[in-house]
């Protein structure tokens, strides 16, 4: 029992990290129907700001904010210089453009910070186990991600949803001309919210850089993972990420917890830790695949335009 | 336009052109170039480098022209890469490969046209039985080895419950088995991750926090190992878990591990403070070389592998064609391992000690690997009287 609960957390974590790198796509992709594959470049830049203005400062509280702004400013540098012409053009132009975005990004860190990698080593004071109910020990760490998460995603929905600037941002979506037409800066506008979704794709990887290494390349398998959420939540939807992120989130890990022992009990042990694994890595496709066959707009789509 | 169209083509097609055979020897060299575990690449190719500028770029009077080609740790690329190399490039000789799969993938072809191929680090325990092949000699291990060693010195420090965890391919299978060949206590739980996607190994420690083992074996190379390092010490399961490792902490990763790696056991055929004269030699000149950079066992092997290339290549004055000959000089590991002593079996792996190694401050006050003690000497692996070729 005690064992399944520390899974779920190991699970509920994953899943709203994840949810931080999809909700960043689900504003860019989604809302702005713009194809950023570079979307996992942010977030390994996220990350090396982040282990870099750790190190420089001697803080880590203070290299994270400064490594958010960064990404921040990154991000509104890149929609102003390359993206922004983009957006009237074909999917897959803007697939073909950001995929060299992905090959400059992973160039210039190599060139930048070297091939090693990088680490960002966690304060004191996160590397400790919490005892969250009697018997059960989770790292102050992990707890943390999943507080920041929550806290993103409440506030993610309040601003898109129930204010006036999210209202502006979905008109915007819908019909460009429209909301230029009414006087509204457009343009600055997608600026600032590509810059946003940026910003989340840096948090997301600089979250996960004290748990994995900071290296080239980190964003590109995990970025399947968020493309997989949003098709799964339905594109557009803030909320259909979040909860698409959590059931990828537990599935991967329960399945990757529980199958091998469910396995054993029909085949021999060795199959069953070998199949186990790749079995459980598949669940998540296989999730997919069901969802766009039985709701092609994902479990819960944005409301009709 | 369309001149230089056609000239551009011809420029390609003459620099294609496949050197004259007999001018020069030409090395295939197929490894990680891209990717997270692009530095292992860089590691292996600036030893083989060194161990060419060592020979003064010739072998048997003969310059030598090497092609590196870049896998990015994926079997298919691997595979197409040696195709490439020994169909179009005709190499008289490949070697690398990183990666036990990748190298799985690639070996029929190098098999099939009698290439030398020279692993300088994976070692599946196919190669070792029923694969081994006359053609296929090997300057690492077999995967097994290393992980045997551990588990002897398990033994010997009475542990008596082991969980083991390791990622879900060729080479992971094999560490495993390697453990649980030597290690006389239980193995209470057996774990494997997707390779190489899986970088959260947080249900995995749960598991083997739950599990009560009295310690944790774990095999993860690369970047994977920095990570597990991390969350593993994250868990709170540093000092109440006490870990036990092969190939998870090397010069590449020690950087990036700093304390977490304090305190972790494992056992490795070479280490950079191996008293030989050779070694001295590579470890200096790679530092010197590569100002900031430390040679691993993986750059070790590769200067190993430059150098038995080169003893088969004097043996036969540079005519290449001799293969036998070739064979015959290879067999015997005529040339000085950085490892100290190193012969062949049957099978074409080296029978030869495996060290207990720490990790310490050296003399700059960074973090290095020194060696403890000898755990096994003279070791062969466990598969040798598999493979057909009888000494």
């Amino acid at each position: 029992m005690l064992v399944l609960i520390e899974q779920s957390l190991n699970g509920l974590q994953f899943g709203l990290l994840l949810f931080l790198l999809a909700a960043g796509l689900t504003l860019v992709f989604g809302i702005m129907d713009f194809v950023n594959l570079a979307h996992g470049s942010l977030y390994m830049m996220g990350a090396y700001f982040a282990a870099t203005f750790v190190a420089w400062t001697n803080s880590f509280v203070l290299g994270i904010l400064l490594a958010l702004g960064a990404t921040l400013l990154l991000g509104i540098a890149l929609e102003f210089i390359a993206l922004r012409h983009l957006y009237g053009r074909d999917h897959l132009d803007q697939v073909l453009a950001t995929f060299g975005l992905i090959l400059f990004f992973n160039d210039a860190v190599r060139l930048i910070w070297g091939p090693a990698g990088l680490s960002l080593p966690l304060p004191a004071w996160l590397t400790v186990p919490v005892q969250i109910v009697p018997g059960v020990f989770y790292p102050a760490y992990r707890l943390s991600i999943i507080a920041v998460a929550l806290a993103v995603a409440a506030l993610l929905y309040i601003v898109v949803m129930r204010t006036r600037i999210g209202m502006l941002i979905r008109a915007g979506a819908s019909n460009r001309e429209m909301i230029g037409a009414l006087g509204i800066n457009i343009k600055l506008l997608f600026t600032l919210v590509f810059g946003l979704g940026a910003a989340l794709a840096g948090l997301a990887g600089l979250m996960q850089a004290p748990i994995l290494t900071v290296q080239i390349g980190m964003g590109e398998n995990i970025l399947i993972l968020a493309f997989v959420i949003i098709v799964i939540g339905g594109i557009g939807s803030i909320r259909g990420a979040f909860m698409a992120a959590i059931f990828v989130g537990m599935i991967d890990t329960l399945g990757r917890a529980f199958l091998p022992d469910l396995l054993r009990t029909v085949l021999s042990s060795a199959a069953a830790s070998t199949a186990a694994p790749a079995l459980s890595s598949m669940l998540i496709y296989l999730l997919m695949a069901i969802v766009l066959v039985v709701r092609p707009e994902g479990l819960f789509p944005a409301a009709k335009r | 336009m369309k001149k230089a169209f056609w000239l551009a083509g011809a420029t390609i097609l003459a620099l294609a052109q496949p050197a004259l055979a007999g001018d020069t020897i030409k090395i295939g060299f197929v490894s990680t170039f891209s990717g997270p575990t692009a530095v292992i690449g860089n590691d292996m190719r600036n030893s083989f480098e060194l161990a060419l500028d060592h020979l003064g770029r010739k072998m048997g009077g003969k310059p030598v022209e090497v092609i590196y080609e870049d896998d990015g740790q994926k079997p298919d690329v691997g595979k197409q890469k040696t195709e490439k190399l020994i169909q179009s490039d005709k190499v008289d000789f490949i070697a690398g490969y990183i990666w036990s799969n990748v190298l799985l993938a690639s070996l029929k072809t190098a098999v099939d046209s009698k290439t030398f191929l020279i692993s300088a680090n994976a070692g599946p325990s196919q190669l070792a039985g029923d694969l081994c092949s006359p053609y296929v000699f090997s300057t690492s291990w077999q995967n097994d080895q290393t992980p045997q060693a551990v588990g002897t010195y398990m033994n010997q420090k009475g542990v008596k419950s082991v969980f083991l965890i390791g990622p879900n391919y060729a080479a992971g299978k094999d560490m495993l088995a390697g453990v649980k060949s030597t290690f006389k206590g239980q193995v209470v739980g057996e774990e494997y991750t997707v390779w190489p996607s899986q970088l959260d190994f947080s249900a995995e420690l749960t598991k083997a926090k739950n599990s009560k083992a009295e310690s944790i074996f774990v095999f993860y190379p690369g970047a994977a190992g920095v990570q597990f390092l991390n969350q593993y010490a994250q868990a709170g399961l540093k000092g109440q878990i006490p870990l036990y490792t092969a190939f998870t902490i090397d010069e590449l990763s020690l950087p990036l591990q700093k304390e977490n790696a304090i305190g972790v056991p494992g056992a490795q055929q070479w280490v950079n403070d191996l008293p030989f004269p050779e070694n001295k030699k590579f470890v200096e000149d790679y530092r010197k070389k590569h100002p900031g950079l430390r040679p691993t066992f993986y750059g070790a092997q590769s200067y190993d592998a430059a150098n038995l290339i080169n003893s088969a290549v004097v043996a036969v004055k540079g005519d290449t064609s001799k293969k036998d000959e070739m064979k015959a000089e290879m067999e015997k590991a005529n040339f000085k391992s950085v490892r100290g002593p190193f012969k062949y079996g049957n099978n074409h792996i080296p029978i030869q000690n495996f060290y207990l190694q720490d990790v310490v401050k050296d003399a700059d006050g960074q973090l290095s690997l020194k060696t403890v003690a000898t755990i096994v000497k003279d070791d062969q692996d466990r598969f040798h009287d598999k493979c057909p070729m009888k000494k």
